[in-house]
């Protein structure tokens, strides 16, 4: 039986410090924590095993405390046997933070470096991976539709939580951050008034109709499913950086796979494939702001 | 008149306690954390070169700064300190005498295996960058071998992080409302937990540099 050797050594069984206690109670939580995940894996199918720790930590006992449990054993129960429990704690692991021209560095660029590429083919296939509540996802389709592609693209914006999936097909957004948005999209490039892509209402704006038609809001899991389509480019911000080394080279051999020849991937500002298997399957095209091209040989 | 000598006094009783206690102790210390809002260029601008090539401790800093923020104050502490300054990169592991600060826009989080982590979450007492994040995780991954340092600051955020510091038997520094530019942070971190030591900003760089000093004298 393997239990903790201190609280054998010296002879005195009883003898435990509270430092000691405190080395006990880190070490009894990330067990329970891996029992909660693989709990959630066993019974549902999602797979956050592999995700950065700290963080998914964070939200556990975010969790427990707005719940008022006691231990994360008692969480792995409710998650098991009260399914408006387990939705809760699926959405706290859902990384729902996201706006409009985030960035807006990288939305110049890609208007100047990228769309004068995807504009010599015939027809456009984009993926946004892990789009949240769509806001980048809108503000892409703008863009195309400001440089006057959009009717040749499809786009297919995918996440693994159906609330936020159905928020971004919504296209509803707070109205107080629009000001925000304005201001990235003015920074980002853009030719129009920003306000002619939406329709304020009481304390919410609605994205504009026109832009939603050629954007398919679909459920995929980047853990667990697989490619569905040969892509143009890609776009997958401030998602990896939740992912452990061995989840995020997965991840990346998934959009190396989902490319076409000459495919462009788009990460976040603090993203990199440094440190991935596929590193040398892509080419910087803008290297400060994240965007790399697959090779076509290697 | 007597506030100031109330201070002064009780600035006295610290150093003493803080000599003592880098005597008695022979804890060593692993990693220092520093939470600085409002006066913070100032105030980094002033620790930082203070520290030698030698120090052996890893720096990990929240600045509370601008999204939008570029990496201007990064070029210009690595220009004037003797160590070397950098923005905290994801899955970077942590390397003894380097500063290490939060990018703008991001949290900070350290991971049990010593490593960064960066999220997007939300922000956390307005901030984001949040020190709360920084602590809390840091407080987890080295326990007691922690030092947390609040600055000059105009809110309250990390007074919840070093909170947890003192409570994972880490050691709780604050730097001293009446030597700092703005008071509000430091006063908050004094509010809500019994903090070890009170300090000025230079008696803060002494003391740092008397730890990192233990710490190399200890390995012999």
């Amino acid at each position: 039986m393997a239990l903790p050797v201190s609280l054998f050594q010296g002879g005195s069984k009883l003898d435990i410090t509270d430092e000691s206690t405190i080395d006990v109670n880190r070490e009894n939580q990330n067990i329970e924590i891996r029992l909660l995940l693989d709990a959630i894996y066993l019974k549902y199918g999602y797979d956050f095993r592999n995700y950065a720790k700290a963080s998914i930590k964070r939200r556990i006992l975010h969790r427990m405390a707005m719940s008022g449990l006691q231990s994360i054993s008692e969480m792995q129960h409710l998650s098991l046997y009260d399914l408006d429990f387990f939705k809760k704690l699926l959405l706290d692991f859902s990384i729902n933070v996201t706006e409009m021209f985030r960035d807006p560095s990288f939305y110049y660029s890609l208007r100047r470096e990228i769309i004068p590429v995807l504009r010599t083919y015939p027809y456009i296939k984009i993926w946004h991976a892990g789009c949240a509540t769509g806001e980048e996802v809108y503000s892409m389709v703008i863009l195309l539709k400001e440089e006057g592609i959009y009717d040749r693209c499809q786009i297919y914006a995918t996440d693994f939580n159906q609330v936020v999936l159905q928020k971004a097909k919504e296209g509803i957004f707070p109205i107080e951050n629009i000001k925000e948005y304005t201001i990235n999209y003015q920074k980002a490039g853009g030719k129009e008034s920003f306000s002619s892509y939406y329709t304020a209402k009481y304390d919410s704006v609605i994205i504009n109709q026109s832009l939603k038609k050629n954007i398919l809001f679909a459920d995929h899991n980047l853990v667990t499913d697989g490619v569905f389509g040969e892509m143009n480019l890609i776009l997958c911000r401030n998602v990896l950086i939740y992912f452990d080394k061995i989840l995020q080279n997965r991840v990346i051999g998934l959009f190396y796979d989902s490319l076409c020849r000459n495919g462009f991937l788009c990460l976040g500002s603090k993203e990199s494939l440094m440190f991935s298997e596929y590193g040398r399957c892509f080419e910087d095209i803008v290297k400060e702001e994240k965007i790399y091209r697959k090779k076509s040989k290697y | 008149m007597v506030d100031a000598l109330k201070t002064l006094l009780r600035r006295k009783k610290y150093i003493e306690r803080s000599l003592n206690t880098s005597l008695k102790e022979k804890r060593v210390y692993q990693a220092v954390v520093i939470g600085v809002s409002a006066g913070g260029f100032a105030a980094l601008s002033f620790l930082l070169p203070s520290l030698p090539e030698d120090f052996s401790l890893p720096v990990i800093i929240v600045q509370h700064l601008h999204p939008a923020s570029g990496s201007y104050i990064v070029q210009h502490l690595n220009n004037k300190c003797s160590l070397i300054v950098k923005q905290a990169d994801e899955k970077e592991s942590i390397k003894p005498g380097t500063v290490y600060l939060a990018s703008p826009n991001y949290h900070l989080l350290v991971e049990e295996d010593r490593t960064f982590s960066l999220t997007v979450d939300n922000r956390v007492n307005y901030a984001r960058p949040s020190i709360d994040v920084l602590f809390e995780t840091a407080a987890r991954a080295y326990g007691e071998k922690l030092i947390g340092i609040i600055l000059t600051g105009s809110n309250n955020d990390g007074s919840k992080g070093l909170k947890r510091i003192k409570e994972g038997g880490g050691l709780a520094v604050v730097q001293d409302p009446l030597d700092a530019e703005v008071d509000s942070m430091p006063r908050a971190a004094l509010a809500a937990t019994a903090v070890d030591f009170i300090l000025s900003l230079e008696q803060i760089a002494s003391f740092l540099m008397s730890l990192s000093k233990g710490k190399s004298y200890e390995n012999k």
